[in-house]
C-alpha cells in the first residue's frame, strides 16, 4: 500500500535501526517524550522498543485528548442527555470513557440517545434532520479536530440551526509542553514532535523549546521509519550540542502550518483564561472556548453548566503517567482493577493511551518474560 | 497414564446490565457466555472449551449441532445480506467442526413495516445459499414484533451435520511446532458493513466475503486427516480473537507473521485510516486453520485447490511460550501481543 509500505520496509528499518545504535552513548541514558498519542499508539504498535538501544527511553507525552479530559466534563456532557433530554454526539474515542454514571456507551445501552459521529458535521446533520431535538455535539481533541469543529459552527451559524450546540473540550498542546517543561521533575532531553496537529499549527510554535529550554524537537509521522528517522535526528542534535526544531513530516507538516485552518479557529474560538488537565493539573491558556459571537451555539454559555470538578479514583496514578514519572505498569491498579474492559482511568480506554497500548501491545509478553527468568 | 489439563477458572459475571461490548464478539462476549449463561445451562461443562457447534451421538453416528441469530444493519451490503450470512455462518459452524452440513431451520423475527419485497428478497437469499452450500432448509418459524423493535428482520438458523469421523478437532491436540493457516483475505466482510452503514464517508471496491467454507474444511479432512488439529471460522471479533481462544483453550503460543497474513489494501487502508486493526475485523467465509508442521504444505495445497481459495496462506506457527499469548511479528523485527477486542471496534478520530 502506498505512503505505508515504503515506512515499514524492513531494510530501511534496519538502517536506520544501526544508525541509532551508531550514535548513542552507551554511557548515558536517554529520555525522550512523544508528546502525541498516536505516536504511543505507533510505538507499541510496532513494538519500536525492540529496535532501539536500552538506554533510549521514550517517555509518553499529555497529547492524548481523551486521557488528558477530566472525568467531570464527561459528566457535564452526558448531564445534557438527562437534563435536557438533548442528542449526544461525539467521536469514538470518547465512546468507552467512563464518566461517574457510566461511559457514553453505558448510557447508550440503557436508552440514551448517544451517537457516534465520524466528524462533527455529521452531528449537525442530525440536528437538521432533527428539528423536534437538541443535538450537543461533545467536541474532543488538540489543534488536528479544532479546524473541523470551527467550521461546523460557522456552517451552523450560516444556517442558523437553533437546536444544535458544541460542548468544547479542544485544548492545545503547546501549553502543556511548557507546563511539562516547567516542572520540577522534568528529566526529558528532547522531544518527538506531534505530527498532526504539526499540519495546522506547523513547526513555529515549538521554537521557544529549543531556544529557551535547549532542547531538541523532530516533528515526526506515525510510520516505524518515520519514528526511527526522528530518533536519528534528535541523536544527531544531541550528539553535536545542538537544540534545534527540526521537521521529519515534510511530507504532511508545513512549517508555517495550514493558515485557513488556523484562520478558522481564530474566528471561531478564544483561549480560555485556564483548564483543568487530568495528572497535570490547570494550565492557563490551554484550553479553547467559542467566542461571543457563537454563545448561542456554546452549551456552556446556553445550559449555564456548572464546571463540576471529580477527583480520579484513588489509587489511579494516571497523572504520574501522563507526566512520564511512572510506567504504565508501575501504576498500582494496572492490569488488576484497571483493564482496557473496565478501565478505571482514561489512559487505559483510548488506543491512544499509554496504558491501553501497553496493556494490548506488551504486557502479556512482558509479564511472561518476568515470569520465565 | 492420563495428564489432566487444569481448565481455566471461570469467573462469575459482575456486571450490571448487558452492554453491546457483550454481543461484539471479543473478550466481554466471552465472559457473558462463561460467566452466565454457561453455569445456568450447562453447569456440568463450565470451563470446558466452547466449540462452534455441539456433538451429539445417536446410535454410531456422530452429528453435529449449532444454531446462530443474525442481527445485521443494514440487511444488505455489497457481496451479501442478511439471508446469505444466515445460512454460510450456521453452515461454516458445522464445517469448523468436521461435519458436512446436512439440514437447516430458519427462523425469523420480522419488524411490522417491513416491505414485503425486502422479505422476499431475503427470502429468496436464503434458499440460493442453502442451495450453494447444498444443504437443505427442513423447516422454520416467523414471530413479528412491533414496528422499532427490530432492525427489520433478525433470523435465526440452527443446523444439523454430520462429523466425518476422520476429523479429530481439539485444541487438545495442537502442539508446538503447528502452523497456522488461513483461506484467504481477512477483513472483508467487517469492513463492508462498516462501510454500508454509510456513517463514514469513504467508500472502497470491497465486497462481503460471505461463502460456505465446507469445500474448505472437506479438502483439509481430506488431504492431511488427523494432522489437522483444529478449525474456526473468525467471524465476530476477527483472526484476533479466534487465536486469543484457541491459545487460551491449549495454553500455547500463537505466533503470527504479519506480512503473511493476507489482507486487501482497501481493508488495510480502512484499517489505517480509523485506528483499526483488520486481526479484529469479522469475516464470514475463511477459516483459520491449526495444521502439524509436517502436513501444513499440503494442507495449504489442498485450500489452494479449492476455488476461491487461491489467496490462502500459512501465517503463523506455534509456539510453547509465552502461554495463552497471541504474537505478531513484523517484517522488520517488532513483535507485539495481539489481544482480543475488546467491545465493538470504534474509530479513532481525535
Amino acid at each position: 500500500m502506498k505512503y505505508v509500505d515504503e515506512f515499514r520496509d524492513p531494510r530501511l528499518i534496519r538502517q536506520a535501526s544501526d544508525e541509532i545504535r551508531r550514535l548513542v552513548d552507551p554511557s548515558r541514558p536517554y529520555r525522550i517524550m512523544e508528546v502525541c498519542g498516536g505516536h504511543t499508539h505507533a510505538i507499541y504498535r510496532f513494538a519500536l522498543a525492540d529496535l532501539l538501544p536500552p538506554n533510549i527511553e521514550l517517555v509518553h507525552g499529555p497529547g492524548c485528548p481523551v486521557c488528558v479530559l477530566p472525568m467531570g466534563r464527561i459528566d457535564e456532557g452526558l448531564s445534557l442527555v438527562d437534563e435536557h433530554e438533548a442528542i449526544f454526539t461525539t467521536f469514538g474515542d470518547v465512546m468507552r470513557v467512563p464518566g461517574r454514571h457510566g461511559s457514553p456507551l453505558e448510557r447508550q445501552a440503557r436508552g440514551a440517545e448517544i451517537r457516534m459521529v465520524y466528524s462533527p458535521l455529521d452531528a449537525l446533520k442530525l440536528a437538521r434532520e432533527r428539528p423536534d431535538r437538541h443535538v450537543v455535539f461533545f467536541a474532543i481533541g488538540f489543534e488536528t479536530t479544532a479546524p473541523s469543529t470551527a467550521l461546523t459552527l460557522k456552517r451552523a451559524r450560516e444556517l442558523d440551526v437553533t437546536n444544535f450546540t458544541v460542548f468544547s473540550n479542544h485544548v492545545t498542546i503547546v501549553p502543556a509542553i511548557r507546563a511539562i517543561l516547567d516542572s520540577p521533575d522534568m528529566r526529558l532531553d528532547a522531544f518527538i514532535g506531534p505530527g498532526h496537529v504539526s499540519t495546522v499549527i506547523g513547526a513555529r510554535p515549538y521554537a521557544f523549546i529549543a531556544r529557551d529550554y535547549r532542547k531538541p524537537v523532530v516533528i515526526s509521522g506515525f510510520e516505524p521509519l518515520d519514528l526511527l528517522q526522528s530518533i536519528v535526528m534528535i541523536l544527531r542534535q544531541l550528539r553535536d550540542g545542538r537544540a534545534e526544531v527540526e521537521n521529519q513530516y515534510g511530507r504532511t507538516v508545513p512549517w508555517d502550518g495550514n493558515l485557513p485552518a488556523l484562520r478558522a479557529l481564530a474566528d471561531v474560538f478564544e483561549l480560555r483564561p485556564h483548564f483543568e488537565w487530568r495528572g497535570l493539573g490547570f494550565i492557563s491558556q490551554s484550553a479553547l472556548k467559542l467566542r461571543a459571537e457563537y454563545a448561542s451555539w456554546d452549551a456552556e454559555a446556553r445550559f449555564a453548566m456548572a464546571g463540576v470538578s471529580v477527583a480520579d479514583p484513588k489509587a489511579a496514578q494516571c497523572g504520574e503517567v501522563l507526566k512520564g514519572v511512572l510506567k504504565p505498569h508501575q501504576c498500582k491498579l494496572f492490569g488488576r482493577e484497571c483493564t482496557p474492559e473496565m478501565p478505571v482511568g482514561a489512559l487505559m480506554v483510548s488506543s491512544e493511551g499509554a496504558c491501553a497500548a501497553y496493556f494490548s501491545y506488551v504486557h502479556r509478553r512482558m509479564a511472561a518474560a518476568e515470569q520465565a527468568t | 497414564m492420563t495428564t489432566t489439563i487444569a481448565l481455566p477458572r471461570v469467573q462469575a459475571f459482575g456486571d450490571v446490565q448487558v452492554e453491546m461490548a457483550h454481543g461484539a464478539g471479543g473478550k466481554a462476549s466471552r465472559r457473558l457466555v462463561e460467566g452466565l449463561i454457561v453455569p445456568a445451562l450447562m453447569p456440568e461443562t463450565s470451563g470446558e472449551p466452547l466449540n462452534d457447534a455441539a456433538s451429539v451421538t445417536v446410535g454410531s453416528e456422530q452429528l453435529a449441532i449449532t444454531t446462530d441469530s443474525f442481527v445485521v444493519r443494514p440487511l444488505r451490503f455489497r457481496g451479501g445480506s442478511i439471508g446469505d450470512l444466515a445460512v454460510n455462518g450456521t453452515v461454516n459452524d458445522l464445517a469448523v467442526a468436521g461435519a458436512t452440513p446436512l439440514a437447516l431451520v430458519c427462523s425469523l423475527i420480522v419488524e411490522a413495516g417491513t416491505p414485503s419485497e425486502t422479505l422476499r428478497s431475503e427470502m429468496l437469499a436464503v434458499g440460493e445459499a442453502a442451495r450453494r452450500a447444498g444443504v437443505r432448509i427442513v423447516g422454520g418459524d416467523t414471530k413479528v414484533v412491533e414496528h422499532g423493535k427490530a432492525d427489520g428482520l433478525y433470523i435465526t438458523t440452527t443446523g444439523l451435520g454430520r462429523v466425518d469421523p476422520r476429523a479429530r478437532l481439539s485444541p487438545a491436540w495442537v502442539r508446538p511446532g503447528d502452523r497456522i493457516l488461513v483461506t484467504g483475505h481477512i477483513g472483508d466482510h467487517g469492513i463492508t458493513v462498516l462501510l454500508a452503514r454509510g456513517d463514514l464517508d469513504l467508500a472502497a471496491d470491497l465486497g462481503s466475503d460471505t461463502r460456505s467454507v465446507y469445500p474448505f474444511a472437506a479438502a483439509l479432512v481430506d488431504a492431511v486427516g488427523a494432522d489437522l488439529r483444529w478449525m474456526r471460522d473468525p467471524t465476530r471479533g476477527g483472526l484476533a480473537t479466534s487465536l486469543n481462544e484457541i491459545a487460551r483453550d491449549c495454553g500455547l503460543c500463537f505466533v503470527l507473521e504479519e506480512e503473511l497474513v493476507p489482507v486487501r489494501d482497501e481493508v488495510r487502508g480502512a484499517c489505517e485510516l480509523l485506528g483499526l486493526d483488520p486481526l479484529h475485523i469479522a469475516n464470514e467465509g475463511q477459516i483459520v486453520a491449526i495444521v502439524a508442521g509436517a502436513s501444513a504444505e499440503s494442507a495449504l495445497d489442498a485450500i489452494r485447490s479449492v476455488r476461491g481459495g487461491e489467496a490462502a496462506a500459512i501465517v503463523g506457527r506455534v509456539d510453547a511460550a509465552p502461554a495463552r499469548t497471541v504474537l505478531a511479528v513484523a517484517s522488520y523485527g517488532g513483535t507485539r501481543v495481539v489481544d482480543m477486542l475488546v467491545g465493538d471496534p470504534l474509530p479513532r478520530i481525535c
